[in-house]
């Protein structure tokens, strides 16, 4: 090797590592940025919704512009429509998963389901408002909970399939096996075995849906709709915290913003702690 | 686990039929729900069908391309929405997917194990921030920013630029497609890295080594090996963001300006099918709420496309390699 070709290739590994630089730096910065923005958005939540909290949000129902008030009809309504959500998804949801595994598996059936599923989970949700309110709303002439949860439960269901599906199959087939073999029926099984073996991910799934379903506001807003006072009456409008937010944010009325920051701040929280206890529970990858 | 079973049978062992019947009972039910996943979906799609009749019938076909929303007038056409519905989606695919590259890239090939843990966690929890918190930070933080500082910085920048410079004219407004665009393009980021994420750590290790043990450099590697490797994956995550992006709400809502007329530069309000519908289907009837449900429809259409799409991809990756 003569010295200019030498020189030519320190320049070639010198150009290379020049580039490998630029594009890792990129991606630290990449990296800084994303957690920069968590950062922001939690912090502006903090800073903006913290002043508001108080005992009041808790007790008294929002107000007209102008007066004092809280949140309690619209925690009181998010609890309920996400619990009635929440419950009506689980079972249909855990028996459609353990459809999948324990009765179709390698079925045509079967995965066509898991497919439909698996569109259903990045489904956006506002065309699942739009669908409850043809068949719930529009027949039965008004706004009501009920078509809240309704629409909450679609949109937790397909998630519920989709953990309980991936957790049952990590369930070894020996474990199956030996129950079968000491003469249990299938569905004892299933539910004595295959159920406990998987408990912890399938709780998970479930937590992660209620996290999910509880920050949804699109198909609410021509569901449930809103109520300024409270009340446990499912087949009447109800006021739900992302509305109440939705409808506050956007007011010109100082006290209406506060109350939405505050709002913002108790759901957003009550979501991370729910998103990092189900993780908690899940099994490690790996 | 087998102590449960033995009980099991000392129940049932002796009696035959009500073994019989849980296993009916059960599997009945476990295959009626799985169906209802699938009822579910063709049954959103005729109640959108059913609902966006009247508005068909109206207006006929060409409703999809008339640029009309008046609802003084009665007339109704969904040109407008649907193009601030994929140009918000694709500004913010244009913004997102380079960060989210970056992301998946320091995640998977740089970052050091003990940072991996908290940096997803980090990665998911902005994931799991609800949108309308997205939509709100949009209006009382972003917009103003957009308005003071970055609007006037691209329109001083682009707007002179013949041609490309139309897209880049008029007063900054703060609120608009481009606004809604960078709301969405936050949202949709961790979808994108965690798929990625996933996608990348599907390459196997021995590639990877071999690809460095030749001398390869970090963005060698990822360039030459792993984007390859993983490409379907990749794509699949892309198109699954994008279905997001697309049917996004509130994020959008708030930012996107509500106005029904096609402008050029994207830094005029628009709309987008999902805050039209958020901002005027409950008071919404007649030939205005079919209408409504018809671009419902459209959305319904566009976003299930692109998923399918998606996840027939990922689904290649998964066979091809476990």
């Amino acid at each position: 090797m003569d010295t200019s070709s030498v020189a030519g290739s320190q320049l070639i590994v010198h150009k290379r590592l020049r580039t490998n630089r630029i594009v890792t730096t990129l991606a630290f910065l990449a990296t800084g940025a994303g957690l920069f923005l968590l950062a922001w958005i939690l912090g502006y939540l903090l800073f903006k919704g913290f002043t508001t909290l108080s005992f009041h949000l808790l007790t008294m129902d929002t107000p007209p512009p102008g007066s004092a008030g809280g949140l309690a009809n619209a925690i009181l309504g998010s609890l309920l429509i996400t619990g009635i959500g929440i419950g009506i998804a689980t079972p249909i949801g855990i028996l459609a998963g353990t459809y999948l595994i324990e009765y179709g598996r390698g079925s045509k059936l079967a995965e066509v389901i898991r497919f439909v599923n698996d569109m259903l989970v990045s489904a956006p949700s506002i065309i699942v408002g739009l669908f409850v309110y043809q068949v719930v709303v529009a027949p039965m002439h008004h706004f009501s909970a009920w078509a809240g949860a309704i629409s909450l439960a679609i949109i937790a269901l397909p998630i519920i399939v989709r953990t309980t599906q991936d957790m049952l199959q990590l369930v070894p087939d020996a474990l199956r096996e030996a129950a079968y073999a000491l003469g249990a029926p299938k569905w004892r099984v299933i539910v004595v075995v295959s159920y406990r073996a998987a408990f912890q991910g399938m709780l998970t799934g479930v937590l992660l849906a209620v996290a999910r379903i509880s920050g949804e506001t699109a198909p609410l807003l021509f569901t449930a709709l809103s109520n300024p006072s409270s009340t446990t009456n499912m087949s009447q409008p109800m006021a739900t915290l992302p509305v109440v937010i939705y409808k506050f944010a956007g007011a010109p009325y100082k006290d209406w913003q506060d109350l939405a920051w505050a709002g913002a701040l108790l759901i957003t929280f009550s979501v991370l702690i729910l998103n990092v206890v189900a993780r908690s529970f899940a099994p490690r990858r790996n | 686990m087998t102590s449960a079973a033995v009980t099991a049978t000392g129940k049932t062992g002796t009696r035959v039929h009500p073994k019989r019947i849980g296993n009916i009972l059960f599997g009945g039910s476990a295959w009626t729900f799985g169906i209802l996943v699938l009822i579910l979906l063709a049954a959103v799609m005729i109640a959108l069908v059913i609902g966006a009749f009247p508005a068909f019938q109206q207006f006929g076909i060409s409703y999809i391309w008339t640029e009309a929303w008046n609802p003084g007038k009665d007339t109704y056409g969904a040109l407008a929405p649907l193009y601030g519905t994929l140009i918000s989606a694709f500004i913010a695919m244009i913004i997102g997917v380079p960060f989210s590259l970056g992301i998946a890239m320091f995640l998977t090939e740089l970052c050091p194990t003990y940072l991996k843990r908290p940096i997803s966690t980090a990665v998911e929890l902005l994931a799991a921030v609800p949108s309308i918190i997205y939509g709100m930070w949009g209006l009382f933080v972003l917009a103003p920013l957009m308005q003071k500082y970055i609007e006037p910085g691209v329109i001083s920048t682009f707007g002179a630029i013949p041609g490309v410079g139309l897209l880049f004219q008029g007063p900054p407004y703060g609120i608009g497609l481009l606004t809604a665009g960078v709301i969405l393009s936050a949202m949709v980021l961790p979808y994108m890295v965690s798929i990625m994420r996933d996608v990348f750590e599907t390459v196997p290790p021995q590639l990877r080594e071999s690809a460095y043990g030749l001398g390869a450099t970090t963005w060698e590697v990822v360039r030459s090996v792993v984007l390859p490797y993983s490409r379907v994956g990749v794509i699949g995550a892309f198109m699954l963001a994008l279905g997001r992006a697309l049917g996004e709400t509130m994020a959008v809502t708030f930012v996107v300006g509500n106005s029904y007329h096609i402008k050029a530069s994207i830094l005029a309000p628009g709309t987008t099918i999902s805050a039209s519908l958020a901002n005027e289907f409950a008071e919404a009837d007649g030939l205005q709420l079919s209408a409504l449900l018809a671009n419902g429809f459209l959305l319904f259409v566009l976003t299930f496309s692109v998923i399918g799409f998606a996840r027939v991809m990922l689904l290649r990756l998964q066979k091809k390699y476990g």
